[in-house]
């Protein structure tokens, strides 16, 4: 194909898509609900994956010491837990640490604070936090705490208790249903996007099926099928980037709204992710309306070209 | 330069015979008539011409070579060499008048600057350069067809059918289409035309074969005919 070609090719695309504007129209607005169903998409994985991160991080491993375990010894067991491969990090939270985030924890709680003051002294133990670098590790680290082979004599002796066994099945089961609810969003959405890509594939189809008089016209003429099929390939692109452009400025305010009213629940400003990964988003939606757009056109001109 | 080879043409879902045994041969700058009621036959003649339709027998001819046997390539350069008028325009809707005559030449590779300079004369040639930037949907059914003329001798084609191009016309826009076609003719280009109107063949004194139900009945080389009253 020339360059004069490819320059008439584009021309008459442009020309059909202005010209035809109340069928462009239509194709728009059905290519802006696919992509919108994309879009939604990729907001839902964001708060999914967010949610499961976030379970992720809650997830660790405390060591409960005897009340008055000499803290060298603790010191010493914390420097034999951080040896272990699997830990990222540990954190240690001295009993009078303990004490004042107790309080603070309860500070609006009046009859606790009384009973902790009525038992006078501090009844908390020192303790040691622990994360895992990955959060299937924490077995394993639980594992080699509770080994006595592991550890040092000493410091097992001042280990009162190991809270890893206490939280497993809920932690366990947090993360499942995070997993059942991204699986199950993911399948929803990929059946919804099915039907609105059918829906305009289908819709495409009828605006060439009108112009399929034409096509024969333009055969007469004796124009190849480059002539004949590039101007439809060319409205499909169009389709395409209108459409992307229109759902990303869509999802300007839905995510605003979003941001304002659902980030505690979703645990994430979906506004704010939404502008931060603006030109990701817009890429993505861009190829998948342009493909879309080119791809239903391609189908439909085919039929009526082999006539 | 046209020929027609014992062409016979059955539709197969209806078992009407369109065409039997038609056995014609056209000469370079001729100017022949096929005349017929409707259902004669006119039509499918024009039709496998154009390779829009095959024979069910025989073969078409153009210049020797059997156009049933065109690659889809040399079909496109055929059918850029041959101008095709038809009884409902078959306009290109979305463009203009100057656009429908250059949308011919572009699919012919032709550059900008000669359809810049040919598209205008042609108009002028079928008086419509005053309409050049309006659609199809605003011109008159003669100027409809003047339109479809204009394209059709764009590209300088060496034939020209022209199918009932008068039949959707008044008498003074079909007085127009066949003056227009008489000096196409006159230029150096074959026509062959198509219609039931025996006025526009009258008028024509030139070629006329006469169809009956598929089959030629009459070829006269020169003068006016009646269609036989049956």
């Amino acid at each position: 194909m020339t360059f004069i070609d490819l320059k008439r090719i584009i021309k008459s695309g442009f020309q059909n898509f202005t010209r035809n504007s109340f069928v462009s129209l239509s194709s728009i607005l059905i290519m802006v609900v696919t992509l919108s169903v994309a879009g939604l998409l990729l907001l839902s994985r964001a708060v999914l994956t967010t949610t499961v991160e976030t379970l992720e991080n809650k997830v660790d491993i405390t060591v409960f010491f005897d009340l008055g375990a000499n803290e060298n010894v603790i010191l010493d067991l914390k420097q034999e837990v951080d040896a272990i491969p699997e830990v990222a990090s540990s954190e240690y939270v001295s009993a009078t640490q303990a004490l004042i985030n107790f309080r603070e924890r309860h500070q609006d709680d009046e009859l606790t604070l009384q009973a902790l003051d009525e038992l006078g002294g501090n009844p908390l133990g020192a303790m040691l936090n622990i994360k895992a670098k990955n959060p299937e590790d924490y077995g394993i680290i639980a594992e080699t705490l509770g080994d006595q082979g592991a550890l040092s004599q000493s410091s097992l002796q001042v280990i009162n208790k190991i809270n890893y066994y206490q939280n497993e099945q809920v932690i366990n089961r947090l993360v499942a249903i995070t997993t059942g609810a991204q699986t199950l969003g993911t399948v929803l959405l990929i059946i919804l996007g099915t039907i609105s890509v059918v829906i305009t594939l289908n819709t495409i189809r009828l605006t060439i099926y009108s112009a399929r008089q034409e096509i024969g016209v333009m055969r007469l003429v004796g124009a190849g099928t480059k002539y004949v099929r590039g101007p439809f390939i060319i409205e499909g692109v169009l389709y395409g980037l209108v459409s992307s452009v229109v759902t990303m400025v869509l999802f300007f305010p839905i995510t605003l709204w979003l941001g304002e009213k659902m980030s505690m629940f979703l645990g994430i400003n979906l506004h704010t992710y939404y502008l931060s990964n603006f030109f990701q988003f817009f890429i993505i939606l861009l190829i998948v309306g342009i493909i879309l757009g080119t791809v239903s056109s391609a189908i439909a001109v085919r039929r009526y070209l082999n006539h | 330069m046209i020929q027609f080879v014992n062409v016979s043409k059955v539709y197969p879902d209806t078992d009407v015979e369109a065409l039997h045994n038609v056995d014609i041969t056209i000469e370079e700058g001729e100017f022949v008539s096929f005349i017929g009621h409707s259902g004669a036959g006119k039509s499918t003649l024009v039709k496998m011409l154009l390779r829009e339709d095959r024979p069910s027998e025989g073969s078409i001819l153009y210049k020797g070579e059997d156009i049933n046997d065109f690659s889809h390539k040399e079909m496109n350069l055929y059918r850029q060499n041959i101008g095709v008028v038809f009884q409902d325009f078959r306009l290109l809707s979305n463009k203009t008048v100057f656009e429908n005559v250059a949308f011919a030449m572009e699919v012919a590779g032709k550059p900008d600057e000669i359809i810049a300079e040919d598209v205008p004369y042609v108009l002028e040639l079928v008086d419509l350069v005053d309409k050049a930037n309006n659609f199809p949907h605003q011109l008159s059914g003669g100027e409809k067809q003047r339109l479809a003329i204009a394209r059709a001798i764009i590209n300088d084609p060496k034939l020209l059918v022209a199918d009932e191009p008068t039949g959707n016309l008044d008498p003074a826009s079909t007085y127009e289409v066949v003056d227009i076609l008489k000096k196409i003719n006159k230029l150096g280009t074959t026509v062959i035309l198509t219609t039931h109107n025996t006025g526009v063949v009258d008028a024509l004194k030139k070629r006329v074969i006469t169809l009956e139900k598929g089959s030629i009945v009459r070829d006269d080389p020169h003068g006016s005919y009646i269609i036989s009253k049956k």
